[in-house]
């Protein structure tokens, strides 16, 4: 049962980093399918950190500076997002995409290259952080804490007071609703949209290396993420575009989500005899189902998916 | 000249060969920074692909290898351009081409039917795929991309647990079509003899190439197509005009997901691949259509060549030398080229407006002379009056 908690907190606060990150970029008007690479990216960042600091050094420095590389990494790649789609006004969905093939594809090849210059016979594209993902967990009788649990609370607190408390959040989501007229009280929506994007992409990045350590101690790259950036995108749906909802929204997909890890941990799910690639599809088809029930009254930003253009009214 | 130039096809054609030259040129800068020395040789492997070989008979042998693999590839662009002209990103081609495969090897393996019901089957099983996202997309308001997604991973884990069934005792691969049920395989009809006897060629590649002209004609030739398009540029509009936007919307998809899921079969059903039951992620080929899709121009004929291109250089990826470089590295260049599709528009814009600059400068100095003249004629005017 602890164990079912454990995972359930965990995935919960994977998917709500990302959802956050996906709610930031929507409310200043970009659509960000790009998270699921950029959770690749930062996911990369991260276990590239883990794997050249030495094992010796101490926890917080660890910590601080895996969670560094995962957000530099996924901020970085953002900005591929935020320039083809403010400046160049490429259509948001074909370069989010691209974005999550070239993410993986990318960390195959990097992670590839490492390791075959490291041993010509090892063409894996696996990293292991057994000793690294140490610094991360606390042990309290049986049940694993993971410092991540804690950031997703601090990081839902922050997201919640930067859009609704502050000049900078209403004024980005003024950007996502009526970017014209944004502009014409002299908001730059240019600077705005780049700091939505940018900012999910340091939520993607910081989602993707949580959801790595989440687990396992190694991660092979080639398989990406699998499709939990969509799952984050579901629960932002799901959460109508507000943080605290999509907190409530994480804690359920999560939920579904840590059952496919632990349900043979339970006799009567494991009597049930039912495979295991039915709890692999579960998360998958409670998004369906609830987008289906959901997606009708939607309170999505006005102005999302379309490219700002000055002249336009 | 002038004239070809703003041609919307050249102009198309040109961009699409702008995103190659970039996308090739990115791959090779990430091979130098990987391992300088043999970067260059690398690159020229992945554009060469069958030419590596020094035989002509081996070079046929894998050219038709290649071939084998652009006819879904081409299936799955068709699907996602299809789709697209008519406003959907069918994001889902991905799993529709997973329920294709899946339904066409079970059939052929657990039913033993001939490869015409195998096909059959599997383009109505993709269909219905399809057909799902477009019901949630018409009644329910659900993004398509969203749901596509999700049913791309629960089509790929239906697939995974259904075809277990019929999968080889000791290894998670499916059972060899060709020992299995021969008759399931596609008929090649004297095609395998001219690729020096490669079995796994077959009518899939001018059967695609067909479907290919088919679409053409439908999207551009037909009061359906025109539809179809009508709704995807103003669903309101369509709606108004007496068009079931509903119905359109949902039949789209349902004809997306057919394409994708022939696409499934046409590779599944020459043997050319087994079915692995514990793959974990979704299927390329579906993601690639969309490259293919958009380098093709979202044009039916580019995008057979498109399909050609994509497939020659993923098939390249494995020519590579393994001891410095990885096949994915073939991935990373397709990606990169979806990524500049994506600046189409603001290539052919950029273009568009450097020509009409052009343009101006030759009508200023124009009528600079013009002015002289007419100056020139105001003062003999002037002269004769005084």
């Amino acid at each position: 049962m602890s164990l079912l908690i454990q995972y359930t907190l965990i995935f919960a606060s994977v998917l709500t980093l990302v959802a956050l990150g996906g709610c930031f970029s929507e409310h200043s008007g970009v659509i960000n399918l790009g998270l699921e690479g950029i959770m690749v990216i930062g996911a990369l960042g991260g276990a590239l950190m883990m794997r050249y600091l030495p094992a010796n050094l101490s926890p917080f420095l660890m910590v601080a500076l895996v969670i560094l590389g995962a957000v530099v990494f996924g901020v970085v790649y953002s900005a591929l997002l935020a320039f083809a789609c403010i400046n160049l006004k490429a259509d948001q969905t074909i370069v989010g995409t691209a974005l999550n093939m070239l993410g993986t594809a990318a960390a195959t090849v990097v992670v590839k290259a490492i390791n075959t210059a490291e041993n010509p016979d090892d063409v894996s594209s696996t990293i292991a952080y057994v000793q690294p993902k140490k610094a991360f967990i606390i042990n309290i009788n049986g049940f694993e804490f993971n410092w991540f649990m804690l950031i997703a609370i601090v990081i839902l607190i922050v997201a919640f007071i930067v859009l609704y408390k502050t000049k900078f959040g209403l004024r980005m989501m003024a950007c996502g609703e009526h970017p014209q007229a944004a502009n014409s009280v002299g908001i730059s929506v240019y600077k705005m949209r780049w700091a939505g994007v940018l900012i999910s992409g340091a939520l993607g990045g910081l989602g993707g290396i949580c959801y790595i350590l989440a687990g396992v101690s190694e991660w092979k790259f080639e398989n990406g993420v699998a499709g939990f950036g969509f799952l984050a995108l579901a629960v932002m749906i799901f959460g109508q575009w507000k943080p605290l909802r999509i907190a409530l929204a994480a804690l359920l997909f999560g939920f579904f989500r840590a059952l496919s890890n632990v349900y043979f941990g339970f006799d009567f799910l494991a009597s049930l005899n039912i495979p295991s690639a039915v709890y692999n599809m579960m998360p998958y088809i409670i998004s369906l189902l609830v987008l289906a029930f959901t997606s009708k009254r939607s309170r999505a930003p006005k102005a999302e998916g379309i490219p700002y253009d000055k002249s336009m009214r | 000249m002038k004239k070809i130039l703003k041609n919307e096809g050249v102009q198309s054609l040109l961009a699409s060969l702008l995103c190659i030259i970039l996308g090739l040129l990115i791959g090779y800068i990430v091979l130098l920074f990987i391992n300088p020395t043999g970067a260059f040789e690398a690159i020229i492997d992945v554009i060469k692909n069958f030419f590596n070989y020094a035989k002509l008979n081996l070079q046929l042998k894998n050219l038709g290898n290649t071939l084998v693999k652009t006819a879904p590839l081409l299936m799955c662009a068709l699907s996602v351009l299809f789709c697209y002209k008519v406003g959907l990103f069918n994001i889902g081609a991905a799993g529709q081409y997973v329920a294709g495969a899946c339904a066409s090897l079970y059939a052929a393996l657990a039913w033993g039917w001939g490869w015409l019901p195998c096909l059959l089957f599997a383009i109505v099983a993709a269909a219905l795929l399809g057909v799902i996202v477009g019901l949630l997309k018409a009644y329910f308001n659900v993004n398509e991309v969203i749901s596509g997604i999700m049913l791309n991973w629960i089509g790929l884990y239906t697939a995974n647990m259904i075809l277990t069934n019929v999968k080889e005792t000791t290894s998670p691969y499916t059972l060899h079509l060709r020992t299995a049920n021969p008759s399931a395989i596609l008929p090649a009809m004297g095609l395998d003899k001219v690729f020096s006897g490669n079995l796994y060629v077959s009518i899939a590649i001018p059967l695609a190439i067909v479907v290919a002209i088919v679409i053409l004609v439908l999207l551009e030739k037909t009061k359906f197509g025109y539809e179809l398009k009508a709704t995807g540029f103003n669903k309101n509009a369509a709606k108004y005009a007496g068009m079931a936007e509903k119905r359109n919307i949902i039949l789209t998809l349902a004809i997306g997901g057919a394409l994708a899921g022939m696409g499934g079969a046409l590779l599944y059903l020459t043997d050319y691949e087994q079915w692995m039951c514990t793959v974990s992620s979704v299927p390329g080929m579906g993601f690639n259509g969309i490259a293919a899709a958009f380098l093709g121009g979202l044009n039916p004929i580019g995008t057979i060549f498109a399909s050609f291109f994509i497939q020659h250089i993923t098939s390249g990826g494995a020519y590579v030398d393994k001891t410095m470089y990885c096949s994915q590295i073939s991935d990373l260049i397709s990606s990169i080229i979806i990524y500049l599709c994506g600046f189409v528009f603001f290539i052919k814009y950029a273009f568009n407006l450097y020509l009409s600059k052009k343009e101006n400068k030759v009508d200023t100095r124009f009528t600079k002379k013009e002015m002289e003249e007419i100056q020139d004629v105001q003062n003999a005017k002037g002269g004769d009056e005084g």
